[in-house]
């Protein structure tokens, strides 16, 4: 949506994606988080976890509108939405 | 003088069959729930609790076949709910499965198996006492369990309520092994109104929700029970687990798990065994019976008495955990033991497995559809105190 | 846009137990990750929801949900389940199981929990064979699909279970993959709240054994499937809703209906005995 004029207090109401946690203790690679984010921001990981899976992680946090598909699709409860408070 | 209180609840006499009479045990015990299928001779059970379950507030459910009403039976135990089942033969042995999976999970339930001929379909309406030795070596895997063993009428009634303090108590399946002789059999029976306190009910966990481990067990060898629906979000399963609940695959926990449920009965056997014994102190020939066939050797050692033979009978009220020390102490004296059964030899091996060779074990079988007559048993007895050798004569 | 964290559901889990056991791409974690949002969403309280599961991976659901649950024996959830919600009516009782735990086993007890309409929830996830075993055919297996029991192919027809369960007299029929997550976890919310027996099939990838036997080793594969094969189609005719290998899968919210439940009329007729005695 194109604005005539910047709003005064867009730094305060622009929304801020939650932050994405994925818990690589219980992930297990299986890449569904990674293939049906809608905004391909996660990607498999090259390192391995402690059980020797590989597992999901943040590529493009900038892209992460924080809509919750990872959090909700992931087989593992291994993906939780947090609220980022950085910078406020 | 006999009648039915408002609240559903008989007092007086009646006069009643053993199925009708184990129903208002149970009632009487205060079972709430029944689930059954319809198996001859059992079915009058279910039918009398069909019709008094409504009547003091209870549910009842002829469920799909008898391995439904064994699992409903357990699910309602664990909503806190006492319960019973009621079957013969052929549907005892479809319960065995989950009658394990009651023992694992230590639920408090009474099974009632009125025996008929078997073995398969055999003779649907007439007695036997064949499904003795799978009352205690039914299910898979290690176990103990409770059967008791009544023999008239009034008897069921007071067994079944007895039936249900011990499953509550020792949070185990209790049986009550009859038969068809007295599940069909009419007599006098007295209903008389238990005080409130003296039915047990399982133990309640004494800690708060978050500290509860349902297996953690008191110094009894038994668990306190929380049911479902209370806020303790336990979990329990019939895979091998530990105090927490939790299935635990390992040799470990199934050393401690088994141990523990064979000894909460093994060793407060004194508490549970009960028999009834007469004329055995100077006796020589033991009679050994237990259920219909009881009533018949009373009258065969009357008789043996009368043509001068010390005989005796020693009535196995609790089958399971069986009366050894009992049996074991009689031997010392006895010169035989004479077990008649409506089976071709079951408790009879106990009986000499207990006895250690010291005297005699003689079977006086009969193979089902038929009770025993006094006549023969007392044969049995002049025989063995007539004969020299000290073998088991079948 | 805007979003809403989601309360963490670690609440409902057993944390201590995890990670569990399902294998990488199975889809009960998912089914399992969809019934915990569900009771969320429908507002249940959880200290009188009871879940009782059989024997297979399904089955092992009763062990990482923070509920009074029960893992009992293969194929007789369903009766364990009646007797719990009979003797406390105010439990909200889930059945959880597999294909072969509900439908071979305890096909029995399936067709006759719905016909007395029982107030039961069962969510049975369908991944097509017997997995904790190693892949052997079950009752829902397609026609010539691979597995070590049907190494040449599966000659048996299989179930269609929504339509099985709605002829039994089911109230409440739906099917849902894994990927649908939305439409399934409302639909366990749905079913929690309504009366009556209520199914909800959960088709699932099984990747180590039934996808790998039949050509899907990845679950992504299986995944891939769903999404270009299955088409949602609320309340289709149950007859045009059967599962062929690699064909078309209706999935969607199939029977909602009313019918007195058991319970009701149990309570009905208690009351009229009471009158009677009263009287």
């Amino acid at each position: 949506m194109k604005l005539w004029r910047t709003p005064f207090d867009q730094a305060e109401k622009a929304t801020r994606p939650p932050k994405v946690v994925i818990n690589k203790d219980r992930c297990k690679g299986c890449g569904y988080c990674v293939e049906f984010c809608p905004r391909d921001t996660l990607k498999m990981s090259d390192e391995l976890g402690p059980k020797g899976y590989g597992f999901a992680t943040m590529a493009d946090k900038s892209k992460c509108l924080g809509c919750g598909l990872c959090e909700i699709i992931c087989p593992e409860f291994a993906i939780n939405l947090e609220a980022d408070d950085n910078g406020k | 003088m006999s009648g039915e209180s408002k609240d559903g609840m008989l007092s007086g006499e009646f006069f009643m069959n053993g199925d009708e009479a184990c129903a208002e045990g149970a009632i009487v015990a205060g079972c709430r729930f029944f689930a059954g299928y319809p198996i001859t001779p059992a079915t009058e059970v279910a039918e009398r609790m069909s019709e008094r379950l409504p009547q003091v507030g209870g549910v009842f459910i002829q469920m799909e076949d008898e391995i439904a009403s064994m699992n409903a039976i357990l699910g309602a135990s664990w909503a806190g709910v006492k319960s019973m089942t009621a079957t013969s033969g052929p549907g005892f042995s479809l319960m065995m499965e989950n009658l394990g999976l009651g023992v694992m999970l230590e639920t408090p339930c009474v099974v009632v198996d009125i025996q008929r001929a078997g073995p398969s379909t055999g003779l649907p309406t007439l007695v036997a006492q064949g499904d003795m030795m799978q009352a205690r070596w039914g299910s898979h895997g290690s176990y103990e369990i409770i059967a008791l063993v009544p023999s008239s009428p009034q008897e069921i009634f007071d067994l079944t309520i007895t039936a249900f303090n011990l499953s509550e108590r020792y949070r185990v399946p209790v049986l009550i092994m009859s038969d068809e002789a007295i599940g069909h059999m009419s007599e006098k029976v007295v209903i008389h109104p238990v005080e409130s306190g003296s039915l047990i009910i399982r133990k309640k966990p004494r800690v708060p929700p978050e500290q509860y481990q349902p297996y953690k067990p008191d110094k009894d060898l038994i668990p306190p029970m929380a049911i479902a629906g209370e806020g303790y979000r336990f979990h329990v399963t019939g895979l091998t687990h530990d105090e927490r609940g939790y299935p635990a695959m390992n040799a470990e926990a199934q050393d401690k798990l088994v141990r523990r449920l064979v000894d909460k009965i093994r060793l407060n056997k004194k508490e549970i065994i009960k028999y009834e014994e007469v004329d055995t102190k100077d006796a020589e020939v033991i009679v050994c019976a237990y259920g219909i066939t009881a009533r018949i050797a009373r009258r065969a050692v009357q008789l043996a008495r009368a043509a001068g033979i010390r005989a005796g009978l020693l009535r196995p009220i609790t089958i399971w955990p069986f009366p050894e020390e009992r049996i074991r102490e009689l031997a010392k004296k006895a010169k035989a033991f004479v077990v008649p059964e409506i089976n071709y030899g079951q408790i009879v091996f106990e009986v000499e497995r207990c006895v250690g060779g010291k005297a005699k074990t003689v079977l006086v079988p009969n193979m089902g559809g038929s009770v025993h007559r006094p006549e023969t048993i007392l044969e049995a007895i002049r025989a063995v105190v007539q004969s020299k050798n000290g073998n088991r004569n079948t | 846009m805007v979003t809403e964290t989601h309360k963490p559901i670690d609440c409902y889990l057993r944390v201590d137990r995890m990670p569990h056991i399902w294998c990488a791409g199975c889809g009960i974690g998912m089914a399992t990750n969809c019934f915990v949002r569900g009771i969320e969403r429908a507002g249940l309280n959880v200290d009188k929801v009871a879940v009782v599961s059989g024997i297979g991976c399904s089955g092992r659901v009763a062990g990482y949900v923070k509920f009074d649950s029960f893992h009992t024996t293969h194929g007789r959830a369903l009766p364990f389940a009646t007797g719990l919600k009979l003797g406390n009516p105010e439990l909200n009782v889930v059945v959880f199981s597999g294909d072969g735990d509900i439908a071979a086993i305890g096909g029995n007890h399936l067709i006759h929990s719905a016909r007395r309409n029982m107030d039961i929830t069962v969510i049975c996830v369908n991944n097509f064979n017997y997995g904790m075993t190693g892949g052997q055919m079950g009752p829902t297996t397609p026609l010539e699909a691979r597995s070590t029991t049907s190494p040449y192919g599966n000659i048996e027809y299989p179930f269609n279970l929504p339509y099985l369960v709605a002829a039994s007299g089911a109230t409440y029929v739906a099917r849902w993959t894994v990927l649908h997550l939305q439409q399934l976890e409302r639909s366990i919310a749905e079913a929690l709240v309504k009366p009556g027996f209520s199914f909800i099939e959960v088709l699932s990838p099984c990747p180590p054994v039934y996808g790998r036997m039949n050509k899907r080793s990845k679950g992504i594969d299986e995944m891939h499937y769903y999404q270009e094969k299955s088409i949602v189609r609320n309340g289709a005719d149950l007859k045009e809703t059967e599962i062929t290998f690699g064909g078309p899968i209706v999935v969607g919210k199939f029977i909602d209906i009313e019918r007195i439940t058991f319970g009701e009329r149990q309570r009905k007729l208690l009351d009229k005995v009471h009158e009677k005695k009263q009287a």
